[in-house]
């Protein structure tokens, strides 16, 4: 057990840097989702197209190889940013498909009435889903949106294949440097279950707080 | 298009103008967009047409349909034992024998909460320190199934738990032991229930597979890898591969779609034919 209190300090940068990485993405995710589902129930024909495109080519290709791009193909074409920003960024915008997917079966989920009573009280588009449908559709999508925090907590290991040192890159340095595997890849594995069983608890408390009875 | 009259009802003349004129901008954007994106290209000399003629040529092409295969290949041992490993975990799950409902539960909660890549790094450099190391392809294969197994036991799990309790006492009530009524009777309608999440669930782990890319198991990413340190067509090579990797899932996903539309507007044949023998 030496190996862990000796190397406390790397884990606990790993584990920061995980959660920093997992939080700003969500934000992104949450942002980006939002708007492209917005974009895709919008009366706008080239709008919609554009939100079922951006979810197709995020979602069916790997976020390793968006990462890969991000991190070494975009400077070859002088686009240069922080390794720590672009892979949250490329994370975010990945999410953001799923979290696009997850929202708009939520506003498919309100009932019509809902929609054409904003209607005939005379607001407009942007105001009745701002107003009357999202918050009724984010409400019953808790449960969804919390699976895919926890998605984007495993996702965000991903980062450590192009060089980001979070928790499981730093799990792997402490292992190069002591070479005690098991207890090393052990005490990684147990941080993020417990980081998961957080946004488990967490999302169970907001559907508790938040759910419409339908 | 149903789904997405929720907001808005058929236009009149002005919501039409309104409607035109954000087309009009958004095309705009689209169009400002892509020209931004290729002036960075230009002006990084990306798009000098040599940058790109390899790309038309066969060789190329060639060698990333090899990594294409070992993607592929990857991808189909490890669907394949992970839907094994995942109905026997369905299985233990749903099982009276507590002895087994826990270990199999407990599994499916832990594995789903554990990053691939950790898995990788254990089989890369845990296990071998203690005499176990795997050949390249297993060394891919193994994560990969651990971890999807654990998913493919919630889909199978969801889809006999979906086969009404009458199927399976009936299997018990024609004189079937537990396991073979299960086996005859409840997994084959289950199976074809949750067609629709395996395929998706397939097409997430044909995603995974992209770890080669860390293990250096010579599958697509790999491959590009190999190719853009040879080459130095980095940018070129890694969009190519996203291309082809955007085919393959695309596909993928939508044979998902088809396969859910088909099970929702068409009843299974077992019914069809009960209604058609029940015809005067």
């Amino acid at each position: 057990m030496n190996v862990i209190t000796d190397h406390l300090g790397e884990f606990g940068d790993g584990l920061l840097l995980t959660v920093e990485l997992t939080l700003l993405a969500l934000a992104g995710a949450l942002a980006t989702g939002t708007a492209v589902a917005a974009m895709r129930v919008s009366p706008v024909r080239v709008l919609r197209a554009a939100g079922m495109a951006y979810v197709e080519v995020l979602q069916n290709i790997p976020l390793l190889v968006w990462l890969v791009i991000a991190v070494f193909g975009l400077p070859e074409i002088g686009v240069i940013a922080g390794l720590f920003t672009t892979s949250a960024v490329v994370i975010a915008l990945y999410q953001g498909a799923y979290t696009a997917e997850a929202i708009r079966s939520g506003i498919n989920a309100v009932p019509a009435g809902q929609g054409e009573a904003a209607r005939a009280l005379g607001l407009t588009f942007v105001q009745s889903l701002r107003l009357v449908v999202l918050p009724q559709a984010l409400r019953t999508v808790v449960q969804p949106l919390g699976n895919i925090a926890i998605m984007t907590l495993m996702n965000t290991a991903l980062a450590a294949a192009v060089g980001v040192v979070e928790l499981t890159a730093a799990a792997n340095r402490v292992n190069l440097a002591e070479a005690q595997p098991i207890w090393i890849f052990v005490t990684a594995g147990l941080a993020y279950m417990a980081l998961s069983a957080v946004f488990g608890l967490v999302t169970g408390g907001l559907e508790r707080k938040l759910a419409i009875l339908r | 298009m149903s789904s997405s009259r929720l907001l808005f009802d058929e236009p009149g003349p002005r919501a039409r103008r309104r409607i035109r004129v954000a087309t009009a901008l958004t095309l705009l954007g689209g169009a400002v967009l892509v020209a931004l994106a290729l002036r960075q290209f230009g002006e990084n000399g990306q798009l000098a047409a040599d940058r790109w003629r390899p790309y038309g040529t066969w060789p190329m092409w060639r060698y990333l349909l090899e990594g294409l295969r070992s993607t592929l290949y990857a991808a189909a041992v490890s669907i394949a034992l992970a839907m094994a490993a995942g109905i026997a975990l369905a299985l233990g799950r749903l099982s009276p024998a507590r002895w087994l409902r826990v270990p199999s539960a407990a599994y499916v909660e832990i594995v789903r909460t554990v990053p691939a890549l950790l898995l990788v790094y254990v089989v890369l450099f845990a296990l071998p320190k203690y005499g176990l190391d795997l050949p390249l392809f297993w060394k891919l294969v193994v994560p990969l199934t651990v971890s999807n197994a654990a998913a493919f036991a919630e889909i199978f799990r969801a889809g006999i738990r979906s086969v009404e309790r009458g199927q399976l006492e009936a299997g018990l009530a024609l004189g079937l032991t537990r396991g073979r009524a299960m086996r005859l009777v409840v997994l084959p309608q289950a199976a074809r229930r949750v067609l629709p999440s395996l395929v998706s669930q397939s097409a997430g782990l044909l995603k995974d597979t992209s770890l080669g890319y860390v293990v250096s198991y010579a599958e697509l990413l790999y491959s590009g890898k190999v190719l853009a340190n040879y080459n130095h067509l980095l940018i070129q090579t890694y969009l190519v591969i996203a291309l082809i990797y955007l085919v393959i899932n695309a596909s993928l996903a939508k044979l998902a779609r088809t396969l859910e539309a088909r099970q929702r507007t068409r009843p299974s044949r077992a019914v069809r034919e009960a209604a058609a023998a029940a015809r005067p």
